[in-house]
């Protein structure tokens, strides 16, 4: 990839935990070297103009856009992307969500939903369906609709309210209950 | 759909970004938050030879106050400035305007500075800039210089920025309690380009009018005030129904809406019009006008 006097440049960053070393053309977006020289195709390219989401991947905690960073951008960073051996609770319970509720078809665009809506139930716990909505305005869908995506979050959201509540010791736990 | 191939710079301090910036100036592409840069670079609408990024240089992204005004890094991200204190409680504008720009994953990396150095007419942050009267701080090898947000936009994509020049930092007046504001838009969907925004600032003594701004967002080539209808506000009560009226029928005679694209200069027109009465009716109520569709973020 660095024929033809491309420039390049060494990086150093951590993926999923894992510490890597690369050189990389300066012109490479983030998605594509996770993709094509890390492996990693979780991250899906849709747009590459930063337009439907499908593409996101979380650096040094902030679900970015993956085809508008440039991989050199992120020497030094903490990069997470949907293969995460060690996913928060939030994209776990979102994952098992989304396959309860099949608010997916293709799932070309499942990754990107599910690391946007989990960085929205990680800052807003109880989100009403307009926020869920608000939040996932950026992630194109072409199959669903997106109404299952919805109830999935929202039921994601329940669901991780109640492990919280658990985890802390109450015993009597009271969802929002929105129904807006 | 790959960017054009290009030298990439990476200072580690605004000097040695404005050196490079001068070395090359306009064949030089400063990489802010990179999401409308790099878009124009993966549709190859510009082929710099190089890309300066300054995402390492130290200090571009603070939000202060120092009692007089709000001072924000021209590099800081739309939603750490949509969840700043200083600006939520002195700004509310700005916040307001914020909950319409893009999506959280660009908000996350897109800055206050890019913003306004691109100029979109479509873009809501240049239109708060003009409407909260603030002064865009440059920084070149030549020196420093403040200009004034209505001296900034010049036309479609076009500021007064020079090609050696980066912008630093804006700072905000803080106003007094007297005055209301209201940020508003019509989209497609949430986050898409502003069919047409609106920011209104109004003094009110009681509910009297007796200062205003008027900007609009994504409907003339560039964000100005329109003094033809700040002067009809002025005097009488914010929502005074008679008023309304009065400025929707002059919105024909004082705004030249942009043409071309899909929507024809008489529909932007009309939805000028319901936005300007919305908006003004929203400012009826000081709570409105401070607050924040999503008080959780």
């Amino acid at each position: 990839m660095n024929a033809y006097d491309e420039p390049s440049a060494e990086i150093s960053c951590t993926i999923n935990g894992e510490a890597v070393e690369a050189r990389v053309s300066v012109r490479q977006s983030l998605v594509d070297f996770v993709r094509h020289e890390i492996g990693l195709t979780g991250s899906h390219v849709g747009c590459e103009h930063g337009v439907c989401g499908a593409c996101h991947i979380v650096v040094d905690g902030r679900v970015v856009r993956g085809c508008l960073m440039l991989a050199v951008q992120t020497n030094g960073a903490k990069i997470v992307t949907i293969e995460t051996s060690q996913p928060t609770a939030a994209v776990r319970t979102l994952q098992a969500a989304f396959y309860e509720r099949a608010a997916l078809q293709c799932g070309f665009c499942t990754p990107g939903m599910i690391l946007q809506a989990a960085e929205l139930l990680e800052r807003e716990p109880s989100p009403t369906r307009q926020q869920i909505r608000d939040a996932l305005s950026g992630n194109y869908c072409r199959c669903t609709g997106y109404h299952a995506i919805v109830d999935a979050v929202e039921a994601g959201a329940a669901l991780l309210r109640k492990g919280a509540a658990k985890s802390s010791g109450s015993q009597q736990f009271q969802g929002k209950g929105d129904s807006t | 759909m790959k960017p054009p191939r290009f030298e990439y710079a990476c200072p580690q301090s605004l000097t040695e970004a404005l050196d490079l910036l001068d070395e090359h100036k306009s064949n030089a592409a400063v990489l802010a938050g990179g999401q409308s840069l790099v878009p124009i670079l993966n549709l190859r609408m510009a082929k710099p030879a190089i890309v300066i990024d300054i995402n390492r240089i130290p200090d571009l992204d603070t939000i202060s106050s120092n009692g007089r005004q709000i001072s924000i890094g021209a590099r800081a991200r739309h939603n750490d400035v949509l969840r700043s204190p200083h600006v939520r409680l002195h700004l509310p504008l700005l916040a307001q305007a914020l909950e319409h720009v893009a999506h959280e994953a660009i908000r996350n990396r897109g800055t206050l500075g890019g913003s306004l150095a691109l100029a979109d007419p479509a873009a809501e942050l240049p239109a708060c800039t003009v409407c909260l009267d603030a002064e865009i701080v440059v920084r070149s090898n030549r020196g420093e210089r403040k200009i004034t947000a209505s001296d900034f936009f010049k036309r479609i994509y076009s500021t007064a920025l020079e090609e050696d020049e980066i912008i630093t930092r804006i700072d905000f007046p803080i106003e007094d309690s007297f005055w209301r504001f209201r940020f508003d838009e019509i989209a497609r969907r949430q986050g898409d380009f502003a069919i047409a925004g609106l920011a209104f600032a109004a003094r009110c003594d009681e509910a009297k009018v007796t200062e205003c701004r008027i900007v609009f967002a994504g409907v003339e080539e560039s964000p100005r005030r329109i003094p033809e209808l700040e002067e009809i506000f002025i005097g009488a009560n914010v929502a005074d129904e008679e008023n309304i009226q009065r400025a929707k029928a002059a919105v024909a005679d004082v705004i030249e809406p942009l043409t071309g694209g899909e929507l024809s200069p008489a529909y932007r027109l009309h939805v000028v019009r319901e936005l300007l009465a919305r908006v003004v009716r929203d400012l009826a109520h000081p709570d409105m006008a401070r607050s924040l569709s999503h008080e959780c973020l």
